[in-house]
């Protein structure tokens, strides 16, 4: 049992458990059949034997009884569902459409309710219902106050609300200033750009799949992989230092963990070059700046020749520029998580003197 | 159909007249003549510019005032720390963390003051004696007891700050000056006791 615990707690680990969830999403995604009525139940059912069984175990249980991480259940349930719902119904449109029906959406298009009682009255069910719960909730689960704040002493570990786990995980890999401020941004400017980036009218009332499979693809990526996994990490997985600790490991805080980081500057002028590092930082931070820029414009160049030609020639230059900073920047995060995992490598850029690392 | 709210009928030219007369008394507009004469009304519009905008100003000088509060419940910046010879070779003397924000660490050759606050976001790293590091708990960074980051995302070393044998021989930390590894500073005389 310990052995199979071990095996597990490895499986968890973050480089192990973010790939995985990543390989799994893109097979979730890419094949029609998971999407069925019977998956949906499959998917509840594994989902309860892993918290269910795991809550077994006392240290699992410590972390998942505490009230603050009950959302994050709830989430990983209403996570799934919601993702089942759109692509079950996607899949369903695309077959019809396979066979030249309309979308399923335009059978209901024509039928018409009255606001009272079938929208009122759900409403205020769905009203009660939520009250009662939160109020249940209230009385069972305990948020209480801790003691006053004390500025020499951080809570170990300090844990950010549970929704903004994802953004903690990511200040792990990059600087405050990207992690906290841009990045952040970026993904709130990202997402209210996208009908001025996106104009295509597939998919407008209806789900789909198969006519967005682009946008449904890295939307979905970006919202389960980088936000919902991440959460999941942040919360269950991220202890002591925040250090990583398996489900059913105990939350040692003198856990010792090698996670000595260089930056690339270090690699190409100490490793490669048997050179000290140049004083002068500009010359110093040439192999980051080469590396940046060249993932920013190589990789979108690429893209339009290979992976995204066809889009390309569809939008305009700027439009399709735009929309490649914001894909590029969200794929800056796994990347950088892959290089951190792989390669030790701290910053890119380094530039502390102007407090600029990227 | 009539409507018994309807006003008697008028003809359109004398209308006006006689609302006119209505509003500003028999005479008419030649009634405000003489009362406050074009040039009289701007003295009266200065002096209300004025205080208004003198009301304005006392607000946002009293609201500046109101930041800068009478008494502080800070700790001083700068505090003594007892003698050179109490502190021990390898050792993080952790007595003034909490009240001061200060670790005091004494090597070999030198004792320093190293701030509390993890370079990356603030928080406070705790010292882990066994592992040798100082381990911040938001997001991981490390540091080695002479305070460079060695792991985690914290871009740069702690910060040390001024610290100098006052002359009645006892350590004095003063936090008003900082010295930074990534500027060179950690060399100056001021950022170390010399204990050699």
């Amino acid at each position: 049992m310990d052995l199979f615990k071990e095996q597990v707690n490895r499986l968890f680990e973050p480089a192990t458990f973010i790939g995985l969830s990543t390989v799994g999403f893109f097979m979730l995604v890419y094949s029609r059949r998971v999407w069925s009525t019977t998956s949906f139940w499959v998917g509840n059912v594994v989902l309860t034997l892993f918290f269910g069984l795991s809550a077994l175990d006392p240290n699992f249980n410590k972390v998942i009884t505490k009230p603050d991480n009950i959302p994050i259940l709830i989430m990983v349930y209403t996570a799934w569902w919601t993702l089942w719902l759109s692509m079950n119904q996607a899949i369903t449109n695309d077959q019809r459409m396979e066979l030249g029906l309309p979308p399923d959406e335009q059978e209901d298009s024509g039928k018409k309710v009255w606001a009272w009682p079938d929208l009122v009255y759900t409403e205020l069910l769905a009203m009660l219902l939520v009250g009662g719960l939160l109020v249940i909730w209230s009385i069972f689960l305990k948020a209480p106050l801790e003691e006053p704040a004390n500025i020499a002493d951080s809570p170990n570990p300090s844990k950010a609300p549970w929704y903004f786990l994802g953004l903690q995980e990511m200040l792990v890999y990059y600087d405050p200033w990207l992690a906290g401020v841009v990045f952040p941004g970026l993904i709130v400017v990202g997402l209210m750009a996208i009908p001025f980036i996106d104009f295509n009218p597939l998919g407008n009332g209806y789900f789909t799949f198969r006519a967005r499979k682009f946008a449904i693809t890295w939307f979905l990526f970006g919202y389960i992989v980088l936000w919902v996994v991440l959460i999941f990490l942040g919360t269950f997985l991220r202890g002591p230092n925040w250090n990583f600790y398996g489900p059913y490991e105990y939350w040692d805080p003198h856990k010792l963990e090698a996670l000595v980081n260089i930056n690339l500057s270090e690699y190409f002028w100490i490793k490669w070059f048997q050179q000290p590092l140049p004083s002068n930082w500009m010359i110093r931070e040439i192999p980051g700046f080469v590396a940046t820029l060249a993932y920013f414009s190589v990789v979108g160049f690429v893209l339009t020749k290979t992976y995204l030609k066809q889009m390309h020639q569809q939008m305009t230059t700027i439009r399709y520029g735009i929309l490649m900073t914001l894909f590029l920047s969200m794929m800056a995060l796994p990347l950088k998580m892959l290089l951190r995992w792989f390669f030790d490598l701290k910053y890119v850029i380094a530039i502390p003197e102007y407090f600029f690392n990227i | 159909m009539t409507d018994s709210r309807q006003s008697p009928p008028t003809s359109p030219t004398a209308a006006p007249t006689r609302r006119a007369e209505n509003i500003l008394g028999a005479e008419g507009l030649s009634g405000l003549r003489g009362k406050t004469s074009r040039r009289g009304f701007f003295p009266w519009l200065g002096l209300a510019w004025v205080s208004i905008t003198a009301g304005f100003a006392m607000l946002a000088g009293v609201s500046l005032r109101f930041l800068f509060p009478n008494v502080l419940f800070e700790p001083p910046s700068t505090f003594k720390a007892g003698f050179p010879s109490e502190y021990e070779v390898g050792a993080v003397d952790e007595r003034f963390k909490s009240k001061f924000g200060v670790w005091i660490v004494r090597d070999e050759a030198t004792l320093f003051a190293l701030s509390t606050i993890c370079t990356h976001l603030g928080c406070t790293p705790n010292w882990l004696g066994g592992e040798q590091k100082f381990k911040c708990p938001c997001h991981g960074s490390g540091f080695y007891i002479d305070g460079m980051n060695f792991e985690g995302p914290a871009p740069r070393p702690l910060e040390r700050y001024k610290i100098y044998v006052a002359d009645d021989g006892q350590v004095v930390v003063d936090k008003n000056s900082k010295y930074q590894w990534e500027k060179g500073q950690w060399d100056n005389p001021e950022s170390f006791v010399s204990m050699a």
